[in-house]
């Protein structure tokens, strides 16, 4: 391959994962491939997010006026769990693990495929399955339980809660073996020269998931379960009438739905460590600081759950445990905040839509953390607890850290699963729609939370009216931007510039392959001599400069 | 190479290494499974300790105590079979994983008597409980006792299974000296079977 | 400067000192957060311009950090979250410690609507009447899923759970009327389970207290709150007398001091007892209330635990009646005696 561009065009590897071994509709519901399985998790994660924003953009419409607007209160009220519902179990939880995780960690470690393959379609069959079940349950009747599905309110709605609740505890399987895979492939199938110090950055905060996967989602599966054979045959695991303590289901929902959010944003870190480096022409400031703290973030996410009871009437002791290990855990965080930032001294900016992307998320994680560790504050809490302003708060940290990291992903890794480019222009237009969208939508929640709105209501008194009706302005505006984004890409899958193996000049290793990657990842396996996020003494290459890979 | 190996794995001890990770790992979703239960367990028997003392001294302990024994038995039968593979005897091992997949039934024989005997009692969960104890200790206690030894049965059909599986597959000669990890996994889970049990049992009988 | 920023932030008035202080610590968090975020981002925007990409062949040097910048990354904002945490731990401890002498008011949600009643017999439906500048303290249970007490102006919250009580108070200082919010997801209702917060002037209020006890103005509150009556005005004593004879409470407790199936009822308000956890507890209104609602959770050590719940059974006015009249079965030897009674003192009747 060349190292100047201008001599030779980019080339369009013919012989790759997308027509290896075949085409047909049938060779991909079957492929073993984890590129394949990761296309497909994608593509599936996408269609669902489709359906939990347009839950979200009819709440946002309902929630123009006081009182009703387009909807009864029970239908809003099943709205607002299947946004949840959809959203955290079939959008956010698998896009970034499964989908970019499948297809990018086997060719960051430099290996064929995943340590079980079979495992790991089976796990896109039981997403399936899971997401299938739910559906059902949403479509016989939905369940109007909000998405943490509180005792003893969901041992004792009339809802089809038993169904969805069946559905998101199949699709816990489905996280389980994808993060089993990915340990065990982080484990086992580096390539020679791809030490522990030399896996890309992506790699570490997609391990620290897994780990959080596997730890966890058992535990929320019980309990689930438990609920749902509380809801049908009256057991009274929860039910105070019956004995039941309804405040240990919040203990155990939180003790997986805590560190469910981490499985959230650790992979939105993971992408954006991959792309200030690649954008910056950089090397990650602090490494092991970033690395080691994904870590630090699997394992203290872990000891913080009880701060979602501070108003439950817990101990002022418990609070104040689970208040300062709240403190702690928004100090990793903070490292790699100021380690990215850090990452652009020196370096040569070039602000592509994912850099872009890689801006929103820092305001984002930013603003959403800080009101994470205020909230954190006890204090405070009692006053927000259950307000608009906790709802802004996760849907800055979780929702749009982690939704500008998978447009950042979707945009750096486009060229390498597809081999093509999308339009630079309209990427950049998107991005701004997307970003301010977000800011309008939920800076005036933040406000609503203040005044003391709470959440989940249908009605509300006249004097929050005004914020609303902003929100719902913004949330008009990031739905256009996802609607153009959505477009734009479509038309680059069969018309968009060919990309050759490295548009981007990065030092990843997965851009050592050609685009759209061969069947096993690498034609001829690389040396990895240099780390993944190395950038000095880069020799004066082209724009497009291919990688020395056979230097 | 040998003909068990993937080809994305290098050689047959990589692969070997790879698995066993993978089963401990899945091991490890299993506890946490029961831990879940368990905490639960730890919770109500703490808001409810005499209630629970006095349904616990109702439970035939000597019935619990066979069970531990027939189990503990039938692991050593199964780690017997694991050391007869890793010397090629293929037939011995699958002999062996028979033993322990009858000493499972005898399990799962003696825990349908014991729940056959709770039914009769109407020691059931909840509001079908019609036993002696008064408040909602009793009812809650059957709860999480047929919850736990319950989901602790399933793991036993499902071992027995996985036994009789990876059995049959050694006596048709499937596994042999060099390569047997399927063996040392399917082992690996009747253990954690095992395992369970031995945490279940002093959590429920005896204490 | 208070007011500047709490009308910046959309915040609603401040009814007690409590909130005042809180808000104090949102002031302080958010302006840090604001000098931190400028700090961040511009030095971000000053990379971002002074390292632009100039050139397609730029190179860069290799950057690493010493051990200073990451103890920095780590110390500076450890320093504030745990600055943050110091002043707003301690503010929360206060909202769950009431101070001797509040005033107590039972509290009950319920889909969807809350009750509120008071020790000296009435009791209301979606209006809480308080009197400013005296401490009020909220008992708070549900009769059917979770449900939360939520006064903005007050920045407080407490989760009514069914099965058991959860205390908070507050003092409001001004007079004036404020919006009740159900935090706590309920169901088709929620967001129209409001009642009302009344602060009145506290001589107002002794006598709005005083016309329920009367029963005069009965007629009148159920008017205001939808149909409530308040119980017949016969004495708090007398009734919690017979509430507890109907009940069944004295088939099980004694009213003479002697050993029965469940502790005796006399001197039982301020007692030391013993729990089967090998606890001790002193036998104070939250005690008396949790134990009717959730017998198993303390059980006096030497007892069975054979009660059956009232939750549900009970409604709080009788509740309160039952515990005011355990409260006057005291023995004059301990009634004399020295005052080692229980750390939470009512207010003395007027």
């Amino acid at each position: 391959m060349s190292q100047h561009l201008e001599s030779s065009p980019p080339v369009y590897a013919e012989r790759n994962y997308l027509n290896t071994p075949a085409t047909g509709l049938k060779s991909w519901l079957t492929t073993l491939d984890h590129k394949r399985i990761g296309v497909m998790f994608l593509i599936a994660a996408l269609i669902f997010f489709a359906v939990g924003g347009l839950f979200a953009m009819l709440i946002r419409v309902e929630l123009l006026t006081p009182g009703p607007t387009v909807m009864d209160a029970m239908t809003y009220n099943r709205m607002f769990t299947l946004h949840g519902v959809v959203m955290i179990f079939l959008f956010m939880i698998p896009a970034i693990p499964s989908g970019f995780g499948n297809f990018l960690v086997p060719i960051m470690v430099g290996a064929k495929d995943v340590a079980f393959p079979r495992l790991n379609l089976l796990s896109f069959y039981v997403y399936l399955l899971g997401a299938v079940v739910a559906l059902v349950g949403m479509i016989y009747g939905g369940a109007d339980t909000g998405w943490t599905f509180y005792t003893p309110y969901s041992t004792t709605t009339a809802t089809k809660v038993v169904t969805i609740l069946v559905g998101a505890f199949i699709l816990g399987f489905s996280s389980i073996l994808t993060g089993l895979n990915f340990i065990v492939t982080v484990h086992t199938l580096r390539a020679p020269g791809i030490t522990w110090n030399k896996l890309p950055l992506f790699v570490w905060s997609i391990y620290g998931t897994s780990i959080i996967q596997i730890l966890a989602t058992p535990v929320l599966g019980m309990t689930l379960l438990l609920v749902a054979i509380e809801h049908a045959f009256g057991w009274g695991i929860f039910d105070p009438a019956r004995g039941g303590d309804p405040v240990l289901f919040q203990h155990f929902f939180w003790f997986y739905s805590h560190p469910a959010v981490y499985i959230m944003i650790l992979p939105a870190m993971a992408v954006v460590s991959e792309v200030v480096c690649a954008f910056s022409r950089k090397n990650i400031f602090g490494y092991k600081a970033v690395a080691y703290s994904s870590l630090g973030i699997a394992f203290v996410g872990f000891f913080t759950w009880g701060h979602h009871l501070f108003t439950s009437g817990q101990s002022a002791f418990n609070a104040g445990v689970f208040g300062v290990l709240t403190m702690f855990v928004g100090i990793f965080t903070a490292i790699k905040v100021f380690n990215w930032v850090a990452t652009m001294y020196k370096g040569s900016i070039s602000f592509k839509t994912p850099f872009i992307y890689f801006i929103g998320f820092l305001f984002f994680l930013f603003f959403g953390g800080m009101t994470g560790v205020a909230l954190g504050t006890v204090s405070l809490d009692i006053h927000w607890q259950d307000t608009y302003f906790v709802v802004a708060h996760f849907h800055f940290i979780m929702v749009g850290s982690t939704i500008m990291a998978f447009l950042a992903a979707l945009h750096y890794w486009w060229p390498k699963m597809t081999g093509r480019m999308y339009n630079e222009r309209w990427g950049l237009v998107g991005a701004t729609l997307v970003i301010s969208g977000f800011v309008f939508t939920f800076l005036p929640q933040f406000l609503l939370g203040n005044e003391g709105m709470p959440r989940r209501y249908y009605n509300y008194p006249e004097r929050f009216q005004a914020l609303n009706v902003a929100s719902t302005a913004g949330a008009s505006v990031l739905a256009i931007g996802f609607t153009i984004i959505l477009i734009y890409i479509l038309v680059a899958l069969k018309h968009g510039a060919i990309a050759g193996p490295n548009p981007w000049g990065s030092r990843g290793y997965e851009w050592l392959t050609p685009s759209p990657p061969p069947l096993e990842n690498f034609d001829v396996l690389p040396a990895f001599e240099r780390g993944p996020h190395e950038y000095h003494e880069l020799p004066a290459a082209g724009a497009a400069g291919g990688e020395a890979r056979h230097a | 190479m040998h003909s068990a190996v993937a080809h994305h794995f290098e050689n047959l001890e990589k692969q070997g290494q790879a698995q066993r990770l993978g089963m401990w790992l899945f091991l490890a979703t299993e506890v946490l499974l029961f831990t879940a239960l368990f905490a639960a367990y730890g919770v109500y028997r703490y808001l409810y300790t005499e209630a629970f003392s006095q349904a616990s001294r109702g439970l035939e302990t000597w019935l619990g105590g066979v069970n531990t024994f027939v189990l503990v038995t039938s692991s050593f039968t199964v780690a017997m079979g694991l050391d007869a593979i890793a010397k090629g005897k293929n037939r011995l091992t699958a002999a062996l994983f028979g033993v322990s997949i009858a000493l499972g039934c005898v399990f799962m024989v003696l825990k349908g008597y014991e729940y056959h005997h709770h039914f009769t009692h109407a020691e059931l969960p909840g509001p079908f409980y019609g036993g002696p104890i008064a408040g909602s200790g009793g009812s809650m206690f059957f709860a999480l006792y047929f919850l736990i030894t319950g989901l602790h049965a399933f793991h036993v059909i499902i071992g027995m299974t996985v036994l009789a599986v990876i059995g049959a597959r050694a006596w048709l000669g499937k596994y042999d000296a060099q390569y047997h990890v399927p063996v040392e996994l399917a082992g690996l889970y009747w253990h954690l079977v095992d395992l369970i049990w031995i945490f279940v049992f002093p959590l429920i009988y005896l204490i | 400067m208070n007011e500047l920023l709490r009308s910046l932030l959309f915040l609603p008035t401040q009814l007690s000192r409590h909130a005042r202080d809180v808000d104090g610590l949102h002031f302080f968090v958010v302006v840090t957060t604001m000098v931190a975020g400028l700090l961040i981002f511009a030095t971000a925007l000053v990379f971002m311009i002074r390292y632009r990409r100039r050139s397609e062949a730029d190179t860069t040097p290799e950057v690493q950090p010493g051990h200073w910048h990451e103890a920095l990354f780590v110390g500076v904002p450890l320093a504030f979250f745990l600055l943050w945490f110091a002043i707003g731990y301690p503010q929360f401890v206060e909202t769950q410690q009431p101070p001797p002498g509040a005033m107590d008011v039972f509290v009950q949600g319920k889909k969807w609507m809350w009750k509120f009643a008071y020790q000296g017999g009435p009791s209301s439906l979606d209006v809480l009447r308080v009197p400013a500048g005296r401490p009020v303290r909220l008992l708070i249970t549900s009769r059917d899923v979770i449900h939360s007490f939520y006064v903005p102006e007050l920045r407080l919250k407490q989760d009514a759970l069914p099965g058991r009580y959860t205390q908070t108070w507050f003092q409001a200082e001004q007079p004036g009327r404020y919006q009740v919010f159900c935090a706590e997801y309920c169901g088709l209702s929620h967001s129209g389970m409001l009642a009302e917060l009344v602060v009145m002037p506290a001589a107002d209020f002794d006598q709005w207290v005083a016309d329920q006890r009367r029963g005069e103005a009965r007629a009148q509150d159920a008017a205001l709150t939808g149909g409530e009556q308040p119980m017949p005005g016969s004495s708090i004593l007398e009734q919690g007398r017979r509430v507890a004879a109907e009940q069944g409470c004295l088939k099980c407790h004694s009213v003479d001091g002697s050993r029965h199936i469940g502790p005796t009822f006399v001197d039982l308000y301020g007692r030391q007892e013993k729990l089967t956890t090998g606890e001790s507890i002193t036998a104070d209104e939250a005690y008396l209330t949790r134990s009717m609602m959730d017998p198993a959770a303390q059980v006096v050590a030497g007892f069975q635990n054979v009660m059956p719940s009232f939750q549900g059974r009970m409604t709080p006015p009788e509740v309160a009646a039952v515990v005011e009249y355990i409260k006057s079965l005291k023995t004059p030897a301990v009634t004399a005696g020295p005052s080692e009674g229980p750390v939470y003192e009512p207010t003395p009747r007027k």
